[in-house]
Formats: C-alpha cells, structure tokens, sequence
C-alpha cells in the first residue's frame, strides 16, 4: 500500500504539489488524471523515491520512503516496476538486456536462464522474437511494451505507469490497456497509472483521483467520476475549455 | 551596486553548490571503485572507447607539438649557435607540460563531450531515472567504469604522446635541421630525469580525473532536451579544458 500523506514540492520557487494526499490500497489500480503539466508524473517520481517532497511523508507498505537513505532505497525500490512516458529503454542495448536488466544486476541467474525470462517476458506483452533488436527499431507502441515486460522483470509487487498510452494510435493505447488489466490479474499487483486519457482512465482504474492545483480534488470509481458534479472535474472529462480550470497557467 | 552584488553572491553561491555536486560525484566514483567495482565488461568497453578509440588524436597531437617546439626551439637557438639545446626543450617539455596537458585537452574534446552528450541524453530521455527504477546506482553503473578506464589509460596515452613529440622533435632537429644526433640525444637525456616524466603522469591522473568527473556531471545534469545535452556537452568541455590548465598551474608549483 501506498500512503501519500500532506506532500509539498515546489520547483523554482513554483508550487508544484500542496499538501497533497492519495492512498493506493493493495491490488488496485488507481489512476490519477489532471492536465498536462499538473504535477502528475512528479508525484508518480516521489512514490518511487525518485524525487522527495520538500515535505510530507510517502509511506510505501508502512515505511516512510522521504526518510530512507540511497541504499534502503534502491532495496525499496525493487517493489516497483515502472513503465516511463518514453518506455526510457537503454539505446545502447538489445531488448533483451533491457528486459534482463535487473535479472543481471540483482540476481545470480545464469545467462541461459535470463534469456529464458526475457521470453517469458515479451511473449506476455506479445513481442516475442525481438530479443536481439535495438530500441531505435521498434516503434512507439513497441517501445511501451517493451517497457512493460521490462517492468515486470524485476517481480515487483507495484507498477507505476507514466502516460502509458501517450504517443501511440488509439488500437495500440487499447493493446496497452489490455496488458495493464492483464498485469493486475495474472500478476496480482498494485498499479497507479497517471494519464489525461480519459478511455484510457475508464477502462484500466479500480478507482481514479483527479489532481489540480497541486491537491487531489476527488477520488472515486470510474463510474462516480463519470457522473461527478465537481465543477474542476467536470470541465476536465468533458474537455471544455470554459469552466474553473485556470489555462493561463502553464 | 546593490544588484550587482547581489548577482555575485548569487553566482558565487551555485559556483559552491556545483563544487559541492563535483565533489561528491568523485567522492561516490571513488568509494564504488574500492568497495563496489563494476563488472570487467563494462569497463573494458570503456577503455576502448577512452583508449583505443583516442590513440589517433593523441598521436596527431603528440606528434605536431614537438616538431612544432623544435622547429620554434632551433629558430631561437641558432641564432645563439646552441642548436643541441633543442633537444632539452623538446624533452622536458614533452614530459612535464605539452605532453600532460595536450593529451587532456584532446581527452577533453573527444571523451569528455562523448561522456556528457550520452550521458546527457539518458538523462533527458529518462533513462537514468530509469537505472534508479530499476534499484542501480547510475554512478556506480555509468561513471565508475568511465573513472577507472579513464585513470587507468589517459597516463598510457599520455605517455605515447610524449614518445610520438620526441620523435617528432628528433625527426625536424637531427633529420631536417642537421643538429648532431648524439649531442640532440645525450642533452635531453642530461636534462629530462625521470622525476619530470613522474611529475608529468601524476598531473595526467588528476587531469584524467578532471574529464571525467566534469564531463560525468554535466551530462547528469543536462535539462530541456537537445538543447540541454548541447549546453552540457559545451560546458563539459570547456569547464574540463579550464580545470585542468588551473589545475597545471598549481601541480607545476607543487611538484617542481
């Protein structure tokens, strides 16, 4: 479980998060939606310690992650995969060292037993036979997938989702929400994904938070956010530009 | 007057904050490479790439700087009919100050912008966000191999450059300029001892340091996409070329 607990992060002197409070129960997947620019994948940063709140506590299955010192960290970090808004795969290695990266690095597997993984992997993203391909020839969607499988390499027991279907055409966003609800149900994990994608939103949440000016303003199922009378949340799933959402800000 | 001050301080205070940055890179390169050294792989690709890849330039560079002394030297020199003093210059040149600080300024140019453009590009596509994702320290995994490979071989180019400027020096004075080969020889040998060629490869380990500590830092701080990797490979190679002729400076007062 994630406990997010009165965060404050200011960047250059602008408010970026204030006060903000979120938890992610175990086995759901929350997604947190807000416009681009809102502080979405900041706060998604801070629940895998990549930044750290100015103040406030993030506590991930009771452990205040804010207070830990580089190497509790990194062990902490080991329950996370994430699936980055580029998929952040390494340019200089083959798909396969990227979805073994952390089997190489964190376990004393033999090689042939990682490439036996890595299979595993991409077929579960439905990309194998890509192994031996660099990250410069795969497409968007692949790039994501490949992030995914990835991810999921490490045996995390949470996966943060940043943007996943950001940049790609809407059938390969669809093949990409399929694959998170399978992550859920065939590995049982937590998943928080943060997205301005609304189908994308309705179709992979258990529950969606809805993040402005730096605060969540309502969390709920898809449903209660569908029929929502907050006027901020509104405007946002509708996509009008006329409402109390401020545009001039970003 | 009051802005200005105030600007100054401003300055003064992120020149501290980077120094403080640079340093704590060093002092984590250098407790990974005690405690935790990375695979012999990832430094061995390294070392191609900072050693093989850069003997070329560094023999070019070797080499036209001490023919380049010679021919400057002889044209003093034979006015005053003490042409054999070429030499002298040649070699102790070569060892203490062109060859050391040649060879790292090339280093600079050529692995330090490579360092902080790839390095710089991971960090605006994510991927060093990535490597702490994933549990891995980016600078026990990317720039401990660098700092070994770069310590261990930039004293080796070094001393092929000092061997290709001697020759080159030898090739314009004895072969070109007609000095006698033995006297040529016998003055730079009188007068270069070793201790210049120790004092020379000492400055070439901090140089060493210097690139790739610098050049490591810009690219992890690299910020805004293209133009960011471009700033930070600009600032890497400039602040290295800088570091290390300050840095000369004070070694040449300490181990003279």
């Amino acid at each position: 479980m994630i406990e997010i607990q009165d965060v404050y992060k200011t960047f250059n002197g602008v408010p970026v998060l204030k006060g903000l409070n979120l938890t992610i129960r175990d086995g759901e997947t929350m997604v947190i939606i807000g416009r681009s620019g809102c502080g979405k994948s900041v706060l998604l940063k801070h629940m895998i310690g990549l930044l750290k709140p100015d103040a406030g506590r993030i506590l991930v299955d009771g452990v205040d992650i804010a207070a830990l010192g580089p190497r509790e960290l990194m062990e902490i970090r080991k329950k996370f995969g994430m699936l980055f808004q580029g998929a952040a795969l390494f340019d200089s290695m083959t798909v396969a060292e990227n979805v073994g990266f952390a089997l190489y690095e964190h376990t004393r597997m033999t090689d042939q037993e990682i490439r036996e993984r890595v299979t595993l992997y991409l077929s579960m993203v439905g990309m194998e036979g890509i192994e031996d391909k660099k990250p410069a020839e795969l497409s968007g969607g692949m790039r994501k997938r490949v992030g995914l499988a990835r991810a999921i390499a490490i045996g995390p027991q949470i996966i943060l989702y940043d943007e996943p279907t950001t940049g790609i055409d809407p059938i390969m966003g669809d093949i990409i929400n399929d694959l998170i609800l399978k992550m859920r149900d065939t590995l049982s994990v937590s998943g928080c994904a943060v997205t301005h994608d609304m189908t994308s939103a309705y179709k992979i949440a258990d529950r969606i938070a809805m993040m402005y000016d730096g605060r969540i303003v309502q969390i709920g199922s898809p449903d209660e956010i569908k029929n929502s009378t907050n006027p901020i949340v509104r405007q946002f799933i509708s996509g009008s530009s006329k409402g109390p959402i401020k545009i001039l800000d970003d | 007057m009051m802005q200005f001050f105030v600007q100054f301080w401003d300055k003064f205070c992120f020149w501290l904050w980077r120094l403080g940055g640079l340093s704590r890179m060093l002092a984590q390169a250098l407790k990974y490479t005690v405690v935790n050294p990375p695979r012999r792989s990832t430094i061995l690709k390294q070392m191609f790439e900072i050693g093989v890849m850069s003997l070329p330039v560094v023999l070019i560079t070797g080499a036209f700087t001490g023919m380049v002394l010679a021919v400057q030297s002889y044209y003093q020199f034979h006015k005053i009919t003490m042409d054999t003093a070429v030499g002298i210059i040649v070699g102790l040149s070569m060892t203490n100050e062109l060859g050391p600080v040649l060879t790292a300024v090339m280093i600079a140019g050529r692995v330090g912008a490579a360092m902080a453009a790839e390095l710089g590009t991971m960090k605006v596509t994510e991927q060093i966000d990535a490597l702490h994702a994933l549990g891995v320290d980016p600078v026990q995994y990317l720039i401990v191999p660098r700092f070994i490979a770069s310590v261990a071989l930039v004293p080796i180019l070094t001393v092929f450059s000092i061997f290709v400027g001697i020759v080159g020096g030898y090739i314009i004075g004895v072969e070109l300029k007609g000095i006698n080969a033995t006297f040529f020889l016998k003055n730079m040998l009188d007068y270069t001892r070793p201790a210049d060629l120790f004092s020379g490869l000492i400055k070439t380990v901090v140089f060493a340091v210097i690139v790739c500590i610098v050049s490591c830092y810009e690219g992890f701080h690299a910020e805004g996409g293209a133009e960011g990797v471009g700033k930070a490979t600009t600032e890497a190679v400039v602040s290295s070329a800088i570091t290390i002729l300050i840095a000369d400076f004070f070694l040449s007062i300490v181990l003279l």
